[in-house]
């Protein structure tokens, strides 16, 4: 698209303003992190001197490191067990024929409309009948079947030709394999972005991780920065701020990874 | 017993829209069958059911005398081509055309063998190592035949596999499959909406319009002697010029504007004072001169196409066309003397549309290069 030079510089100079503003917050927390003490209870914004001492404090004084681990791990079985689920069950919705196919969908769909704290109670019930707390197991299962990705990929798998189905079937290939070799890679694009954006979801995970654990050694990395906050009297905002850069970081560079995957799979194009 | 049989096959969805009714056919081995008919008339569902993608609802397939009626695709030993080739897009030529060799388990070796015999028959041998978007829509089709070539079924159906091609390349397939099918002995089961690829690849033919087989014979039957109305318009290009049509005493008249002196022995078969239908091809319409002219109609139309010209007339309220040979120096709005005659006529009955009687002419013409 050509557009008037002035017109340019008045688009970017309105989109780099909204970016500021949109990123001020965690421009602050980062100038913060690397400040002294006494500066950020005075209120300086641009750091007179440069410290690590807070990534240090705040690696030294919790189990950081090991909440960071734990985060993976959930993060990392939530992501295979959503890809795994919604992507079998979007199988079924496209390519299996049975009665009220259709209405199940829409069940399922309607499912969406259900807020996951409205349902938290009975999800905690039965993680603890089944002596799940304070394990992986509990902290991720409930978030398994998750009907917007069967909604996403279901969308995406309908975009499959039905006769590429109908030539495995002739060539005498069954459900599994067409779906393992067929269906899989072509809605590779897909699958991609419902990862990132399942690591996503379960790595800024909060209320959950706080009912589902009682002990240190599983607890997740979010519950860990609040607890940075209220182990001190006074809150060392400093060492706060270190912490929510140091958790910010994997999630921002998942997604640079995942952007640039993306882009290479919506350029790739679909062959009609 | 034929290869395949089909007995009063018939097809509905959730058990009140039928498809298709009382199919009855049979299919020789080595056989090039085409169904040809407008869309919607059932042909591919046909297909569909013969390939075992779809149930039948009524009636029995057999295949080698056994009915297959509930028999999975796999096991029917059959290939098919689809309109859309249904090339798997991640794989690459090779992967494509081998696809259905790793779902039977082939043995490698002989999957590498029959890789580079059909790879070199199809003229892809070069093609092997790309995807499917980076070929022409003719190369996609030869990998869609190549693998079903490779397959070694011996029965391939095919569901309209030229139908995205230009007209040039189309004409190229059309030979290039029937050479195919001769050469390896398959037996071809063809769909196209298109007469002329019916006429010119088909053994046989089997015309479909709303689920009914209009008529099944060789191409030169269906266009000699046409079973009904249906048939005689759908086969041949122009389309057979067709006018209401009623015989009075020593007269036959067409469209109250056409009168036609007939001998009682050519219309010894016609029964008098009934509503008829009375159709003449194009290239029966012969051109007059002023000496010898049977009538003078007017031109509406005149199309040049180098080797021969299409003339249209109106005749009554019908529009006729006439196919000349070479190029006549006609002009819309001429009238023009043409020779007109009813032995070149095939006769229909008006309510039932069933042929009555065919054109007497070309019993003694046939074989004759028209």
């Amino acid at each position: 698209m050509t557009m008037p030079f002035y017109k340019k510089v008045v688009l970017y100079l309105l989109l780099s303003v909204s970016a500021f503003f949109i990123f001020a917050p965690a421009i602050m927390a980062l100038l913060m992190s690397f400040m002294p003490g006494e500066q950020i209870l005075t209120g300086t914004i641009i750091p007179k001197s440069f410290t690590l001492e807070h990534y240090r404090q705040a690696f030294e004084r919790f189990p950081l490191l090991s909440y960071l681990t734990n985060s993976l791990l959930v993060s990392l079985l939530i992501m295979a067990g959503q890809l795994l689920l919604s992507s079998l069950a979007a199988y079924a919705f496209v390519f299996l024929e049975f009665k009220g196919r259709d209405a199940l969908f829409f069940l399922f769909i309607a499912t969406m409309m259900i807020p996951f704290e409205a349902s938290i109670i009975p999800n905690f019930q039965t993680i603890r009948d089944l002596n799940f707390l304070n394990t992986y197991t509990g902290l991720s299962l409930p978030f398994f079947a998750m009907a917007f990705g069967t909604f996403l990929l279901r969308q995406n798998f309908k975009q499959i030709p039905k006769e590429l189905k109908e030539a495995s079937e002739i060539a005498g290939m069954g459900d599994l394999k067409f779906y393992l070799t067929v269906v899989l890679p072509v809605a590779k694009t897909s699958l991609v972005t419902l990862g990132v954006y399942g690591f996503l979801s379960a790595w800024n995970m909060y209320l959950w991780p706080l009912l589902a654990t009682t002990d240190d050694s599983v607890r997740t990395v979010q519950i860990g920065l609040k607890q940075l906050q209220s182990q001190e009297q006074l809150n060392e905002w400093g060492v706060i701020m270190a912490g929510g850069i140091i958790v910010v970081l994997p999630t921002l560079i998942l997604l640079f990874l995942g952007q640039k995957k993306l882009q290479k799979g919506l350029t790739e194009g679909a062959l009609k | 017993m034929s290869y395949i049989e089909l007995s009063n096959v018939s097809k509905s969805y959730d058990k009140q829209r039928s498809v298709l009714n009382g199919i009855d056919v049979s299919i020789e081995k080595g056989e090039f069958f085409v169904l040809v008919g407008p869309s919607g008339s059932g042909k591919s569902t046909l297909l569909r059911l013969i390939a075992g993608l779809e149930e039948i609802t009524g009636g029995e397939l057999h295949m080698n005398g056994k009915v297959i009626n509930h028999l999975p695709p796999k096991d029917r030993h059959l290939s098919m081509v689809f309109q859309n080739y249904a090339l798997y897009p991640h794989l690459t030529v090779e992967q494509n055309i081998l696809f259905g060799l790793n779902a039977k388990k082939v043995d490698k070796k002989e999957q590498k063998q029959r890789l580079h015999k059909t790879a070199e028959m199809m003229g892809l041998t070069e093609l092997l190592k790309r995807k499917p978007r980076q070929l022409s829509g003719g190369q996609r089709q030869r990998v869609a035949l190549a693998r079903s070539v490779v397959s070694e079924a011996p029965l391939c159906l095919m569901d309209e596999p030229l139908s995205n091609l230009d007209a040039k390349l189309r004409a190229h397939m059309r030979m290039e499959i029937r050479q195919l099918q001769k050469k390896l002995g398959l037996t071809m089961v063809y769909v196209t909406h298109d007469q002329v690829e019916a006429m010119t690849m088909g053994d046989r033919i089997m015309v479909l319009n709303d689920g009914k087989v209009q008529q099944v014979g060789k191409p030169i039957e269906l266009y000699n002697k046409p079973a009904n109305l249906f048939v005689a318009s759908f086969i041949g290009s122009p389309k057979m010029n067709m006018g209401r049509a009623v015989i009075k005493g020593q007269q036959l008249v067409i469209e109250e504007s056409l009168f036609i002196p007939v001998k009682a022995a050519d219309v010894i078969d016609i029964p008098k004072n009934k509503r008829l239908i009375a159709g003449i091809r194009a290239e029966h319409l012969f051109k007059g001169t002023s000496e010898e002219k049977t009538h003078v109609l007017d031109v509406i139309n005149v199309e040049q196409l180098g080797n021969e010209t299409m003339v249209t007339f109106e005749v009554g309220g019908e529009f006729w066309t006439a196919k000349w040979l070479g190029q006549q120096i006609v002009h819309t709005g001429d009238r023009v003397p043409v020779q007109l005659s009813v032995e070149h006529m095939s006769f229909f009955d008006a309510d039932t549309g069933k042929l009555i009687k065919a054109a007497s002419s070309l019993k003694q013409k046939e074989g004759v290069a028209i």
